[in-house]
């Protein structure tokens, strides 16, 4: 027995946690720049503002509805995230955490798995200050289905269990509410006349898997009850780390996305340190917006592999530049720039070269490393930085109505009146 | 060239070899290779842990800045930190962090034969009352504040 444990209009949930005025009133938050509405609360939802949706757009509704309008606050959405998955694991130990707002839970052994339900609901709510809904099935599938049931009847109460025999329920729904059916895949399965998911249930899975491919029939057998998706506890060992941003304007100066690019370098590289792990090759990449007008229209990589692999800032600006001039074009009306790390290996179990690259001392160069995170872990992010990543950031993402970090920031935190 | 670490228990004469180098690792687990160790070693019990110490339930915790003056008898002044416990039930008597008019507010709950009330402690500032009907929104019990001398 499975269960969907979802955060209810997640990023805009966490908003009102700290702004309690924001009960009941449309709020939307903004994807990285500002650019396009990527979460909506309830009220914003029953305003028909679409998911997705350049901010320009709807800019008259936002307006006319006094709509609640944030940037995105990924260190705020980040610290509540882990807060709901800590309370799951008070219930169960066997946890998949799917998405920053989604848990995949194992409810084995457990009598009475609406009572549990409730509780998990109800403590989630009372610890964290977010509603979240819950599904529960026989198979990942099935739970999925029911938690976007529950999530959608308010009568509900948050909870749906899918009956043991699910057919009537299966069939009150399309294929592409199916957790795996997309659209294009619902077209195509609705052209053979597998409109709902109870008729993709009973479809023959042999044909399914001949016609479509082994994931689909993969989806026919759960849904039947068959449980073919085992809870992934382990996280898998990250591939690689990329940090890529947009550029809050065009920016044709190269000192201007050299600093942009070592920013993301050391960025990039923080991130590295934090899990243990270190850099064999970085890939350096550069664009124009793929809407220009041709001759403006570029986009270019260029890649470089350490000598050695490093987590060191000063070696990731400096293969940042050194890959930055090979691909950068003056006069060009940049649009975004990021850099990716990978071929990533634990630091502590580092092949060391029979001849080590001259000026490379690991032991300094880990200090150097240590000494900046621990500054910028007690003061703040860039309280120490590499000049080259710029004082001025021009081209730095716009963030205009980003709420505070109540919870990951002294001077940040939320002031209560006494 | 004798070790930086102070080892506890006795090392060996001429122990240049003998002795550990310097290193990051507590006092503790530097163990000589002869000698007695420290009669005190099994008692050894790590350093204490604000953080355990004030913050049982992590996950339900935050972190809160007072500005005001209505709760200076209960000994929380403007600027003082507040450590808030989602997790609590709120009683009578508690101090709690409630929504008031879409406002955070710290106040100690009253809540006796069906009266619910949110007091100040500061002769200055009224009680607010909650009407029959109406529901107080309680945010979480604070269950510590933080006064900063420095």
């Amino acid at each position: 027995m499975f269960a969907l444990v979802d955060v209810n209009n997640f990023y805009a949930s966490c908003e009102r946690l700290f702004e309690p005025r924001l009960e009941g009133v449309a709020v939307v938050v903004l994807s990285n720049n500002d650019g396009c509405i990527i979460a909506r609360s309830q009220e914003a939802k029953d305003l028909g503002i679409p998911m997705g949706e350049p901010v320009h757009k709807v800019k008259d509704v936002l307006r006319r509805e006094r709509v609640r309008v944030y940037s995105s606050n990924y260190a705020l959405y980040g610290d509540l995230s882990g807060r709901v998955v800590s309370v799951l694991k008070r219930f169960t130990p066997y946890l998949e955490v799917y998405s920053i707002d989604e848990s995949f839970l194992d409810l084995g052994g457990f009598t009475d798995p609406a009572a549990h339900s409730h509780d998990i609901k109800d403590t989630v709510l009372r610890w964290t200050g977010l509603p979240v809904s819950v599904g529960v099935g026989a198979t990942k599938t099935l739970a999925k289905a029911a938690n976007r049931i529950a999530k959608k009847d308010p009568a509900l109460g948050g909870v749906f269990i899918m009956p043991d025999d699910p057919d009537e329920v299966l069939g009150n729904l399309n294929t592409d509410a199916i957790w795996g059916i997309g659209r294009r895949l619902a077209a195509r399965l609705d052209r053979i006349g597998i409109t709902t998911a109870l008729d993709l249930k009973n479809a023959d899975s042999k044909f399914i898997r001949a016609r479509f491919s082994v994931v689909v029939e993969r989806t026919v057998l759960e849904l039947r009850g068959t449980p073919c998706l085992a809870l992934e506890m382990t996280v898998p060992a990250q591939k690689g780390i990329m940090v890529s941003r947009g550029f809050s304007r065009r920016v044709t100066d190269y000192r201007d996305i050299e600093a942009a690019v070592a920013t993301y370098a050391s960025r990039a590289a923080e991130k590295l340190r934090r899990q243990g792990l270190s850099t064999n090759k970085m890939t350096i990449s550069l664009r124009t917006s793929p809407f220009s007008p041709a001759p403006e229209r570029y986009a270019n990589a260029a890649g470089f592999v350490f000598p050695e692999a490093t987590s060191d800032t000063t070696h990731m600006i400096k293969a940042a530049r050194h890959c930055l001039k090979k691909i950068y074009k003056p006069g060009l009306p940049y649009q975004k720039a990021g850099v990716f790390l990978d071929a990533l290996e634990d630091t502590r179990r580092i092949q060391r070269g029979l001849f080590p690259p001259p000026g490379v001392d690991p032991d300094k160069s880990r200090a150097l490393m240590k000494a900046v995170d621990r500054i910028n872990a007690d003061w703040g992010r860039n309280t120490v930085r590499f000049a080259v990543t710029g004082m001025q950031r021009s081209w730095a993402m716009k963030q205009n109505r980003k709420s505070p970090c109540y919870t990951t920031r002294w001077q940040d935190l939320k002031q209560v009146g006494g | 060239m004798p070790s930086d670490v102070i080892i506890s228990g006795r090392a060996r004469d001429g122990g240049a070899e003998n002795t550990t180098a310097p290193s990051a690792l507590p006092l503790y687990a530097a163990t000589v290779q002869a000698g007695f160790p420290s009669p005190a070693d099994d008692y050894l019990e790590g350093a204490l842990d604000l953080n355990e110490h004030l913050i049982p339930r992590p996950a339900a915790t935050f972190f809160l800045r007072v500005t005001g003056e209505s709760m200076t008898g209960a000994g929380i002044h403007s600027g003082d930190l507040l450590i808030v416990d989602r997790s609590c039930h709120p009683g009578d008597g508690d101090i709690v962090i409630a929504v008031v008019d879409g406002e955070l507010t710290v106040k100690r709950l009253y809540r006796r034969r069906g009266r619910i009330r949110l007091l100040a402690e500061n002769p200055r500032y009224q009680p607010i009352d909650i009407n029959t009907g109406q529901d107080l929104h309680v945010w979480g019990v604070v269950i510590h504040a933080i006064h900063s001398f420095v």
